[in-house]
């Protein structure tokens, strides 16, 4: 005769109620956790896609995520010549805000030279830039649909392929297109007197100018090495793709990182408390039960069954039931929700853990209980 | 098992030759110590035989709960000797760890207010104490139905706790207590929630178990009404068992 389950049954409605009042902490929780690991995802999809070895930038910056960065368009040449380079290309990369179908879009532009490091590492549907003018690549973050035209400056462009979950550190969708588009673009959006000093070729070689160059090295060639050959020239710096995912995790989202670190922190200890107490004072409830039933003769192990076992069911089933909430609304977040199979493993750990913890300071006090307790009054 | 006969025929249960069931010698009980101790129990000595209906009166205070608590093995005694059953179980302490064990095989509990689990219906209140007594389930419900029939309330095997009467509930914890067969069955105001026409029925009820079952029943009581229902009548006073006891039968 299985005890938790007859107690469960019998109550059951007080039963389910808690159950779902922990399924729904647990996936604040979840959420948390998976909003957390979203910014970081997030932080690092841009600089990962193009699978570079080696950024360079503007000399004196750590660009062109964390600080502007600037370099002439001919710098991919000469670091394409540095030994143990196997490829390299130009990008841009800019921010703007546009209208389109009355609806506000928030842009991450990627401007690279298709062929070359620096475009997106896969396509979701449609096909990757095949023309030089007027094709973009956009997420599906965007809204946009394949074969829909978007109105960038003076020029339409078709969206050819679609990609996923490609945001900048900001959370705003990217959208790729060729490198020229982006310098016309960015020459165009530019503020009129900048523009009409470029046109001039007064600041930074003209109108081609690019943000950074990326570079993949040879299978056999040091990363580091052509990073510290690449800084030889005056007007550059170079980092390699770790130091870049460092700056990134460090400076760009570090705050929010943090923020949202400490608060998960502290949900994860509130909810720690929260199993406990109802844990604590499930077994509470009982303790006349269980007197009888020490009076009777059940020996220890029925009692810490009973209440173990309870324990366990709400947790496990509290779990269950967040984790599939969480997993069916995360799609509704703005920003990624980044559900990691072992980050729920570990909650489900440490819920297993506390349930386990909690009802073991019940089952002492259960323990103790005098049956006697329970003959007289 | 069939249930025993009693040895000494059917209508006197007084089998004096034969081994009393329980037997207690000088216990004495006293809780806490210094300006606290309290001398619950001073130097008992009693003797229960097979059979027999035994009334426990008292004032209150007067120790009758920890006495039934020192025979039932829930209260430790500070010093004396018991036997129960044949067994030595207590000579100035527990000869046996297992109390409980020992409580699940020899002994049977009716307490003040029932005490039936709420989360389980009459049939199985009665049959978990056979499963502790790790007892096949089909013939543990089997054995507690036989019992609810026997003790009148088979008509609500499946009822909960909660909608039984007190009377249907104390008899349900009888069937509890008797499950096991138990040779001693002590019962804690076993009419206290009942009218005085239950709990004359009550009292019937445990007569015809001490009778079916051969065994030894101590209840204690304040309702003069049922006096005439047990065979022996003994007194607590501040601990001590009155000198005279009243033999009603
Ligand atoms: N666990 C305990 N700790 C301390 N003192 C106790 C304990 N149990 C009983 N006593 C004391 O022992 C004495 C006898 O108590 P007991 O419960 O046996 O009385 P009783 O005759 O059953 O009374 P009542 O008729 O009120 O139920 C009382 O003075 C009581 O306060
Ligand atoms: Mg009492």
């Amino acid at each position: 005769m299985n005890l938790a389950l007859r107690d469960i049954r019998h109550n059951l409605g007080r039963f389910l109620l808690t159950c779902v009042g922990l399924s729904l902490l647990l996936a604040v929780v979840l959420s948390m956790i998976g909003i957390y690991r979203g910014l970081v995802a997030d932080a690092l999809t841009l600089a990962r896609a193009p699978g570079a070895d080696i950024w360079v930038v503007e000399s004196g910056t750590r660009g062109p995520f964390a600080e502007a960065s600037r370099i002439p368009g001919d710098t991919r040449e000469q670091i394409a010549r540095l030994a143990g380079v196997a490829v390299a290309g130009s990008v841009t990369f800019q921010s703007i805000e546009t209208f389109h179908r009355a609806r506000k879009l928030r842009l991450q532009i990627v401007g690279y030279e298709p062929g070359r490091p620096g475009g997106p590492a896969e396509i979701a549907g449609g096909r990757m830039i095949a023309r030089s003018h007027f094709e973009i690549v956009a997420d599906q973050r965007t809204g946009l649909a394949l074969g829909e035209r978007l109105r960038l400056g003076r020029d339409e462009f078709t969206v050819v392929g679609l990609t996923r979950n490609m945001v900048s550190s900001g959370g705003d969708a990217i959208i790729y297109m060729t490198l020229l588009d982006s310098q016309a673009l960015q020459f165009e959006l530019a503020p009129p007197a900048a523009r009409r000093e470029k046109a001039r070729g007064a600041a930074g070689g003209g109108i081609d100018t690019v943000n950074a160059v990326l570079a993949r090295v040879a299978p056999n060639a040091s990363a580091i090495e052509v990073a510290e050959a690449a800084r030889r020239w005056k007007h550059l710096s170079a980092m390699t793709q770790g130091e870049q995912e460092t700056i990134l995790t460090r400076s760009v989202v570090e705050k929010a990182r943090q923020q949202i670190g400490l608060f998960t922190s502290i949900l994860l200890l509130v909810s720690t408390v929260i199993i406990a107490l109802i844990i604590y004072t499930m077994t509470m409830d009982k303790l006349k039960e269980i007197a009888t039933l020490k009076l009777i003769g059940a020996p220890d192990r029925r009692i810490v069954a009973l209440i173990l076992q309870q324990a366990l069911a709400m947790g496990a089933i509290g779990f269950g039931f967040g984790a599939m909430l969480i997993v069916s609304v995360k799609d509704y977040f703005p920003r990624r929700v980044l559900l990691q199979p072992e980050d729920g493993l570990m909650l489900a750990a440490a819920v297993i853990l506390v349930c386990v913890l909690a009802s073991g300071l019940g089952v002492r006090l259960a323990l103790k209980v005098d049956p006697a307790t329970a003959l007289g009054s | 098992m069939e249930p025993r006969t009693a040895l000494a025929g059917p209508d006197g249960p007084r089998g004096r030759a034969v081994a009393p069931l329980v037997e207690l010698r000088n216990i004495s009980k006293h809780f806490g110590a210094g300006e606290t101790r309290v001398d619950a129990l001073r130097d008992v000595s009693l003797d229960l035989h097979p059979g027999e209906v035994i009334g426990l009166l008292g004032p209150s205070g007067s120790g009758k709960t920890t006495l039934l608590n020192v025979i039932g093995c829930i209260v430790e005694p500070s010093s004396g000797w018991m036997r129960l059953d044949g067994e030595t179980v207590y000579d100035e302490k527990w000869l046996r760890h297992d109390l409980r064990a020992l409580r699940l095989e020899k002994i049977g509990f009716i307490f003040q207010f029932h005490n039936l689990l709420p989360f389980l219906d009459s049939t199985d209140n009665v049959a978990i104490v056979l499963d502790m007594a790790r007892v096949e389930r089909g013939a543990a419900r089997a054995r507690a139905v036989e019992l609810l029939d026997y003790l009148e309330v088979g008509n609500r095997r499946n009822a909960f706790p909660a909608s039984l009467s007190g009377g249907e509930a104390q008899r349900v914890a009888i069937a509890r207590a008797l499950a096991n067969r138990p040779r001693i069955i002590l019962a804690d105001e076993p009419t206290a929630a009942l009218d005085s026409q239950r709990a004359g029925i009550v009292m019937d009820l445990l007569r015809k178990v001490a009778r079916d079952q051969d065994a030894a029943v101590i209840a204690v009581t304040h309702d003069e009404k049922i006096y005439n229902r047990f065979d022996r009548i003994l007194t607590l006073r501040d601990g001590r068992l009155d000198g005279e006891e009243r033999e009603i039968r």
